[in-house]
Order: structure tokens, then C-alpha cells, then sequence
């Protein structure tokens, strides 16, 4: 190789431009063939609905208050579940980040929701929630009430669904942001006489919030695609009356693509906006290495 | 180091919640198991007689062998793929910087921040238009969408764990790209490979609402199967609808232990030394 050849390299290699970079062609190849098209078709057909302006679609569902109020119900849902999901993982993992026998069973353990899917648990709750389910058989025979508590087939059902999916899942991403924090970070600050909750709040906290945004932003898209569990553990008409609802019903009830693409596209926007919204309070924070350093 | 059995108030509260959350999960799947064995149990603690006849009535009645069969052609298929496609691209995000690198980062995070049923119908859409949804094909495809930013999400830590002066040094040594991909790193990311390939999988068996927009009669996978035997209540008999939940937990549990002999799911996203204390 001739040295004006390898300064050429070089060069382009400075501005990080090489022949490696073609590793990355069949994957963008693909994102842009079966997502990005896709996106834009959907955008694309969801301006041309069979009548009314290019926002006919839009307006309508943003005037029926039938489709408008599947916003608030899918963000009243995926919300409380998502933060709950969140916030009960922190303390259990901060708990479990040590080792001690029997970890590795609790965490197969808990693996195991997140492979049940909605539609499993949605059987499941139906079963073990519903009146001569065993959970209102405990309660009546302990005496705690006197007839059957609703806990299915509302709002109840498709909020602990969600945390029975969500929660493992937050769980597991949060332990491993914990199991990735330097050990010797804490005990350093515990040499300097810093208490438990110092140690908690100043040195684990800090470092672990990115990771607390990421997995929130996670959950939260889990939550809020929930579809087949408002369906089935769910009131659809009413109460858990989601976006994905109210998408799916557009395109394989009524045929009304334009409305259906229209509907999708809103759920992505609000989606986004609240990821966003996370991500960039999250770009505020410490996001270096959690490795303790060595100098 | 044991740590001590006796605990403050904080421990009974985080072990309470779990504790709690393992009894609602048991009764979950408590009553499915216990339903899909159960002759005829309405208002009392457990079924009165049990058998075994609603696996049988499953098997029959939902044809679970080729919804079996298309289930695990569909997970081999997408994970194959998108391990091939997905390896090489997050190895380039992972130890390159490049105009435009944080950009496509973010075009790849996209199908996984996306709720699937928002790029699903679309997608479902243009797939119906070139004829390609309705069969496998579409199902495969469809599934692919969130799988191979899945797998490159997932690689791309893994990959960064490896330290490059082992590449570099290969290098010095002349090697080249492939060589250093099929001696140095290959062999470096099988479990990360495996890792990925794995919850892909179970991803896949467990997708419902891309697998549901795409496939037709003979293209339905298990959970798609079961979404439609239990909104079609009535027609069929509860307890064999349980049975076909059953044979859908299993299968995800082998799945598991099998995975789980390979990773470590809590070192999914950071490793540390396990034997630090």
C-alpha cells in the first residue's frame, strides 16, 4: 500500500467514513423498506380519506368525542401502569442487586410473565379475578367483603394486566442498570461515613436515573400498545376504550383505511411526545461511565 | 458474603410486594392449569372431577400441529434474519463514529419506542398490496420490523464490552475484516448472539398485534390462534381454550429455561463482574 493511499484512508477514516460503514446497508436497507415506507404510506393514506378535504380523517376523529377520548383513556392507562411498573422495580431491585442464593430462580421466575403475552394473562385474570374466582372466594371466606368485587372486564382488569406483564420486564432492565453501577462507588461513600439513605439517594440515584428514564419510556410503550387485553380483560366499548381500539376498528370493522392510518398516526404522535418529553428531561442528566474510575 | 436473614421494615415492604405479586401470578396461571384439567367447576374452590380430554379436544379442534409448526417456522425464520442483519449494523454503531451515526441510531429506535399496532396497519397495508401478507411471508416479514432494531439494540453493549485493542491488535497482526469478525468476534458475541436470538424469539411467539394484522388462515401463530378461539367465546369450550393456553406456557417456559442456561438477563444491558464482592 502506497503512503498517499493510506493518507487518503486516513483522512476519510478521520471523519469516520469507511468501507465498514457498508456492514450497516442491509439493516437501513430494511428500516426504511418495511418501516419508514410503511410510515409514509400510512401518513400518505390517511390525508385522501373517501370525502372531505386532506384532513377529513383528522377532524373527524379529533371532533367525535367517541375517538377523541380514546387518548385520555389510553394515556389514564398506560400512565399510572408504567410509573407503578417503575417505581415498585427500583426499591426491589436496589434490594436484590447483591447476590444471594436462589437469585437466579427469582429472576427466571419473573421472566415468566413477560413470556405469557396479554393474551395468556388476559385468560388468566379473567379466571383467577373473576366472581367465583379464587381471589373473591379468599376474600369472601376471610370475611373481608360481602359480595364479589368487580375486577375484571374494566379498567381493574387491564391495569393489572399491565402490571403483571410490565412489571418483570422494568424489573429485569432496572437490575441491570443497578448491576452495571460499580459496587465499590457505594462502599467508597460508605467509608466516607455516608448513611443508607445518603448512599442511596447521592451516589445510586444520580447514576441509575438514566436508566430510570430509558426503562420508563420502555414500559410505557408496552402499556401503551395494549390491545388485546383491553379487548379481553377490558370493557372495549367503554372504559379501556383505547387508541389501538379505536385504529383497529377503522380498518378491519368499517374499511375506512384513511381513518384507521389517520387514527394510528395520532397514537404514534402522542406516543413520541411523551417519550420525547422523557428522553429530553433524561438528556439532563449525568449519562457518563458508572464504572468506578481507577485515577 | 450471606446477607442477613433479619431485615429492616424496608425489606418486609419490598419483600411483601413481591411476595404479593408471585401470589397474584400463581393464581393467574393457577387457574388457567387448573381449569384446562377441570370437568365442570362453577362455584366452588376446585373442579369436581378432572381429565385430560380438553388437550385432546385442543389439539383437534384449533389443528395445533400446523399452527405449531407455522409458530416456530415464523421464530427461526425472523430470528435467523435478523441476526444476520442486525449484527453487523449494531457492531458499526457500536465502535464508530460517523456524520449522520446518532441519526440512524435514532431511525432504529423507532420500530421499538412505536407501539406496533401504529406502524402495524400501514404496514399491513403495503404488505396486502404486493401480496405478500396473508401467508408466512408477511407474518415473517411483519415480524421482523421490531426484531432487527431489537437485536441491535441488544448487541450493541455487548459488542461495546469487547475491548477494541483485541480487535486492534488482530489487525496489526493483518488480519482483515472478516477475519477479525469470524475469529475474534464471533466467537466473543455467541452469547450475545444467542442471547438476542433467543428474546427475539420469545418476542416473536409472544407478538401479537403485527402477527394478528398479517396473517391469514394458515399463516396464524399460537397466540394469534388463542386471541381468536377466546374472543369467539361460546363456540368453543373454556377449559380447551385453557388447554391451548397451557401448551402456549409451556412451550414459552422450555423456551426459557433454555435461554436462561445461556444469559443472564439481568446483564442484558450492563456486565460487571459477578464475583466483584
Amino acid at each position: 500500500m502506497t503512503t498517499s493511499a493510506l493518507a487518503l484512508r486516513h483522512r476519510l477514516a478521520e471523519r469516520g467514513i469507511d468501507p465498514q460503514l457498508f456492514l450497516l446497508v442491509p439493516a437501513t436497507v430494511f428500516v426504511i423498506a418495511l418501516f419508514v415506507y410503511p410510515f409514509c404510506y400510512g401518513i400518505a393514506v390517511s390525508l385522501q380519506p373517501a370525502q372531505g378535504g386532506a384532513l377529513a380523517a383528522y377532524r373527524a376523529f379529533f371532533t367525535d368525542a367517541y375517538q377523541r377520548d380514546t387518548i385520555t383513556t389510553t394515556l389514564g392507562i398506560a400512565l399510572p401502569a408504567a410509573l407503578v411498573n417503575v417505581l415498585a422495580a427500583v426499591p426491589i431491585a436496589y434490594r436484590m442487586r447483591g447476590k444471594f442464593r436462589g437469585k437466579r430462580l427469582l429472576t427466571t421466575v419473573l421472566v415468566v410473565p413477560i413470556t405469557l403475552g396479554t393474551v395468556l394473562t388476559a385468560e388468566g385474570l379473567l379466571g383467577f379475578l373473576g366472581p367465583t374466582g379464587w381471589f373473591n372466594r379468599a376474600l369472601l371466606s376471610l370475611g373481608v367483603i360481602d359480595q364479589p368485587v368487580t375486577l375484571t372486564h374494566n379498567y381493574t382488569g387491564v391495569f393489572l394486566s399491565l402490571i403483571i406483564t410490565g412489571f418483570p420486564f422494568a424489573f429485569l432492565l432496572v437490575l441491570s442498570y443497578l448491576s452495571g453501577i460499580d459496587p465499590s462507588l457505594e462502599r467508597a461513600a460508605a467509608t466516607l461515613g455516608a448513611g443508607w439513605a445518603q448512599r442511596f439517594f447521592r451516589i445510586t440515584l444520580p447514576l441509575l436515573a438514566p436508566g430510570l428514564a430509558t426503562t420508563f419510556c420502555l414500559t410505557f410503550v408496552l402499556a401503551f400498545s395494549v390491545f388485546p387485553s383491553a379487548i379481553l380483560v377490558g370493557d372495549p366499548t367503554g372504559s379501556t376504550r383505547v387508541i389501538s381500539i379505536a385504529a383497529y376498528e377503522a380498518a378491519y370493522v368499517r374499511y375506512d383505511y384513511a381513518a384507521a392510518s389517520a387514527a394510528a398516526i395520532v397514537m404514534g404522535v402522542v406516543e413520541l411526545v411523551v417519550i420525547s418529553v422523557v428522553l429530553g428531561l433524561r438528556s439532563l442528566l449525568y449519562t457518563g461511565s458508572t464504572a468506578g474510575g481507577k485515577g | 458474603m450471606r446477607r442477613r436473614i433479619v431485615a429492616r421494615p424496608g425489606a418486609w415492604v419490598v419483600w411483601g410486594l413481591v411476595t404479593i405479586f408471585f401470589v397474584g401470578l400463581a393464581g393467574v396461571i393457577g387457574s388457567v392449569v387448573v381449569n384446562s384439567f377441570g370437568v365442570r367447576w362453577f362455584d366452588t374452590w376446585l373442579p369436581e372431577t378432572y381429565t385430560t380430554q380438553w388437550y385432546g379436544q385442543a389439539w383437534t379442534d384449533f389443528t395445533l400441529l400446523p399452527v405449531l409448526t407455522v409458530t416456530l417456522v415464523v421464530c427461526l425464520l425472523v430470528a435467523g434474519i435478523s441476526v444476520l442483519i442486525g449484527v453487523p449494523a449494531a457492531y458499526v454503531l457500536a465502535r464508530r463514529k460517523f456524520p449522520g451515526g446518532r441519526l440512524l441510531y435514532l431511525l432504529f429506535l423507532l420500530p421499538i419506542l412505536m407501539p406496533p399496532i401504529t406502524y402495524g396497519i400501514p404496514l399491513a397495508t403495503v404488505l396486502y398490496k404486493y401480496g405478500l401478507a396473508g401467508h408466512l411471508s408477511g407474518v415473517v416479514l411483519a415480524n421482523l420490523v421490531p426484531s432487527v432494531p431489537f437485536v441491535i439494540l441488544t448487541m450493541t453493549p455487548f459488542i461495546e464490552q469487547i475491548d477494541p485493542a483485541v480487535e486492534r491488535a488482530a489487525r496489526m497482526c493483518g488480519a482483515r475484516t472478516r477475519h477479525v469478525f469470524g475469529r475474534i468476534l464471533a466467537p466473543l458475541l455467541v452469547p450475545g448472539i444467542l442471547a438476542a436470538s433467543i428474546l427475539v424469539v420469545v418476542r416473536t411467539v409472544g407478538m401479537f398485534e403485527l402477527t394478528f394484522l398479517t396473517a391469514g388462515p394458515d399463516s396464524q401463530t399460537l397466540v394469534v390462534a388463542l386471541f381468536y378461539s377466546m374472543s369467539a367465546a361460546g363456540i368453543r369450550a373454556q377449559q380447551s381454550v385453557d388447554a391451548m393456553a397451557v401448551i402456549y406456557c409451556v412451550m414459552m417456559v422450555i423456551l426459557l429455561v433454555v435461554a436462561l442456561r445461556f444469559v443472564n438477563p439481568t446483564q442484558l444491558v450492563a456486565r460487571v463482574k459477578d464475583d466483584s464482592e
